[in-house]
């Protein structure tokens, strides 16, 4: 069974500022952020997310957790329907899915120590009283790779990947099942980034967690999932194991993204090849086109992709995709 | 190599503190020559926007003291005072930073900032200069630039945003262009389109790049030499296709090796341990050591100078066979 079921999730935002807009037209405008999002994530799986800024990936990390309602759609944890689970009943769900900023530095409270820090997830979900709290602490920082002395330091005191270690730490704290990374390791420099991935991918191991990997970072999410999904404009435009989506993506988009990665070269992949630069940014979602979302910067783009909206379809085992050069199947 | 455009010769910034004198900078040295594109790439506070900026005369004196030499078209840029220094920057040398945005007047339209920038140091008319305004726009590739620019800057998105900051750079035709990194804030298939741009304007412009940037990957397809800056120092200066088939210094080997784009998934990545450490309190000899995987005891005593390492290659190490 899937740890977690997301069944076509959308999260509309009313447009501010919009009154005259609706007075003239009768009509609300929304921004749909997320706007029919499918998925499932199994015990001990990494699912990557990723898509560019405004695409809808970091909302639809919080939608998962119910950290804001979402417009429609369904969210099914451990075969549970949580989706309208008013919140006082949503805590023991709250203990199984917890999450991982990109910046530590404005999650943790810098008037609290790194001890107390870890230990109020702890002492919320009644999961450790005040004379066993230390020894839980001291655990869960030598789990994070964090010295006991570590404890009585203050936020500002430890540097950018010791920080994301202590929100690592504090997630862990109330034995999750799922984990949300939202851009997690984005802000760390080369080399720490380096550490802090190592430390996800150990902790998966050792305590069979999944993660939501939500990040920009082709190279982060090809390192960390198992499966990826390709956002675009609020919907999932491909889902496919990690090593095929980079062996062989089918979307023009994910082809496009991939292209652009600035890669180390032995002069084979150049970001600069005007066949695979794709013109245009991303529209606005407000004001969406008719059909497909990504027509408009599409380089194989037909009659049909401006009239109807390709649906996610199963192009090969486990390889869906959202785009009507795959009708009939890839090949 | 003809005379190089940009000369830095022993560069030093320095801070004061209440220990004393802390140097961001510690004896840089490199040249830029025409039409090259030189990186340099480095983790946070490895001193190379600090270069960048002491070069350009941007670095507060004081609190901040500069020393050594920078050499552009033969003149010592550090002799210079402001007015003289403000003329070259922005006509002869132009720059552009990490986040376009914070560098357009928001209360100003985007073609007058341009026509500004161009009148300050070009002596044509207004009308002359506000055709010339939209020429560029529609150079770097921003569509129906006629209109545009009569636009304010928030009407820009991050992208279209560092296309004006590019003219606007570009707009004297310099033969220097400092860029600190000008993709970091734009979405990837924005920013391939951002740093093809610059690429396509160097060559046919002749202008020497430096461009300043953590992104290795960016180094690798834009550059044609690159330098490695760890804790205020180079390590490694080499032409982009030794460094990354035979990279000399142990950092740079150790930064190739974090990347996650060249591992197989689910293996691990080679990290490196701790962090480079700050200015106050930086090891005695090697100032990689402590993180080093192959230091040995004279690591720990002796600083390493730069010293040949292969063909136009040159690293800071002991272990480097020349």
């Amino acid at each position: 069974m899937a740890l977690l079921e997301v069944e076509d999730l959308a999260k509309h935002f009313p447009l501010r500022g919009d009154g005259l807009a609706r007075v003239v037209t009768g009509r609300r405008r929304v921004v749909r952020a997320v706007d029919g999002v499918s998925f499932t994530i199994d015990p001990g799986e990494t699912l990557g997310l990723v898509g560019e800024s405004g695409c809808g990936k970091t909302t639809t990390g919080r939608l998962v957790l119910r950290a804001i309602e979402p417009t429609r759609g369904r969210i099914v944890f451990e075969g549970e329907d949580i989706t309208t689970r008013p919140a006082g009943g949503l805590l023991s769900f709250r203990r199984k899915a917890q999450i991982v900023f990109q910046d530590p530095y404005t999650s943790l409270n810098p008037r609290m120590t790194v001890g107390r820090a870890i230990a109020e997830p702890l002492r919320v979900h009644g999961l450790a009283t005040d004379r066993d709290a230390p020894d839980r602490v001291r655990a869960l920082l030598d789990m994070v790779g964090l010295q006991p002395e570590h404890a009585a330091r203050y936020p500002h005191e430890l540097s950018g990947g010791q920080r994301q270690r202590v929100g690592i730490a504090r997630a862990l704290a109330v034995g999750p099942r799922l984990i949300v990374g939202d851009e997690a390791v984005s802000a760390l420099d080369v080399s720490v980034r380096a550490q802090i991935l190592n430390l996800f991918v150990e902790l998966r191991e050792r305590l069979g967690l999944a993660y939501l990997f939500v990040s920009h970072d082709l190279g982060v999410i090809r390192f960390v999932s198992h499966r990826v999904a390709v956002m675009y404009l609020g919907t999932l435009v491909e889902v496919a194991p990690t090593r095929t989506l980079f062996a062989r993506p089918l979307h023009p988009y994910t082809q496009a993204l991939l292209a652009a990665i600035p890669t180390i070269g032995d002069g084979r992949a150049s970001i600069f090849d005007e066949a695979r630069l794709i013109e245009g940014e991303l529209p606005s979602s407000i004001d969406l086109p008719r059909g497909c979302r990504f027509a408009g910067r599409c380089p194989y783009r037909f009659a049909r992709c401006d009239e109807i909206e390709p649906p996610l379809r199963e192009a090969a085992s486990g390889h869906v995709v959202a785009c009507h050069l795959y009708e009939g199947g890839a090949s | 190599m003809s005379e190089p455009v940009l000369e830095v010769r022993d560069l030093v910034v320095e801070f004061a503190s209440e220990d004393g004198p802390l140097r961001a900078v510690d004896g840089v040295s490199f040249a830029v020559g025409r039409g090259e594109i030189v990186g340099l790439v480095g983790e946070s506070g490895a001193g190379k926007t600090l270069t960048a900026e002491a070069i350009l005369g941007l670095v507060r004196r004081p609190p901040g003291r500069v020393g050594g030499e920078v050499r552009f078209r033969g003149t010592n840029l550090l002799d210079l005072e402001e007015p003289a220094l403000a003329r070259i920057r922005g006509k002869e040398i132009a720059m552009i930073f990490q986040n376009p945005g914070a560098s357009l007047n928001p209360v100003f339209r985007v073609g007058d900032q341009l026509v500004e920038a161009m009148a300050l140091h070009l002596g044509d008319g207004r009308r002359v200069l506000r055709r010339r305004a939209t020429d560029i726009l529609g150079r770097v590739g921003i569509p129906s630039a006629a209109a545009r620019v009569r636009d304010y800057p928030h009407q820009f998105s991050g992208g279209m945003a560092q296309r004006v900051m590019i003219g606007m750079g570009v707009a004297c035709t310099p033969a220097l262009l400092i860029a600190d990194e000008p993709t970091t804030a734009l979405d990837v298939t924005i920013q391939a389109q951002v740093l093809s741009l610059i690429r396509r304007l160097a060559r046919e412009l002749g202008m020497a790049v430096l461009l300043v940037s953590h992104d290795l990957g960016i180094i690798s397809q834009m550059c044609h030499r690159v330098i490695v800056m760890y804790a205020g120092r180079i390590v490694e200066e080499a032409p982009i296709e030794t460094v990354f088939r035979a990279p000399a210094h142990p950092y740079t080997r150790a930064l190739i090796a974090c990347l996650p784009g060249l591992d197989e998934h689910g293996s691990r990545l080679g990290a490196i341990p701790g962090v480079m450490p700050g200015l106050a309190s930086l090891p005695r000899g090697c100032r990689f050591h402590p993180r080093c995987g192959v230091a040995e005891a004279r690591c720990a005593l002796e600083e390493p100078v730069l010293r040949p390492a292969g063909p136009d290659q040159i690293a800071a190490c002991h272990l480097v066979k020349s």
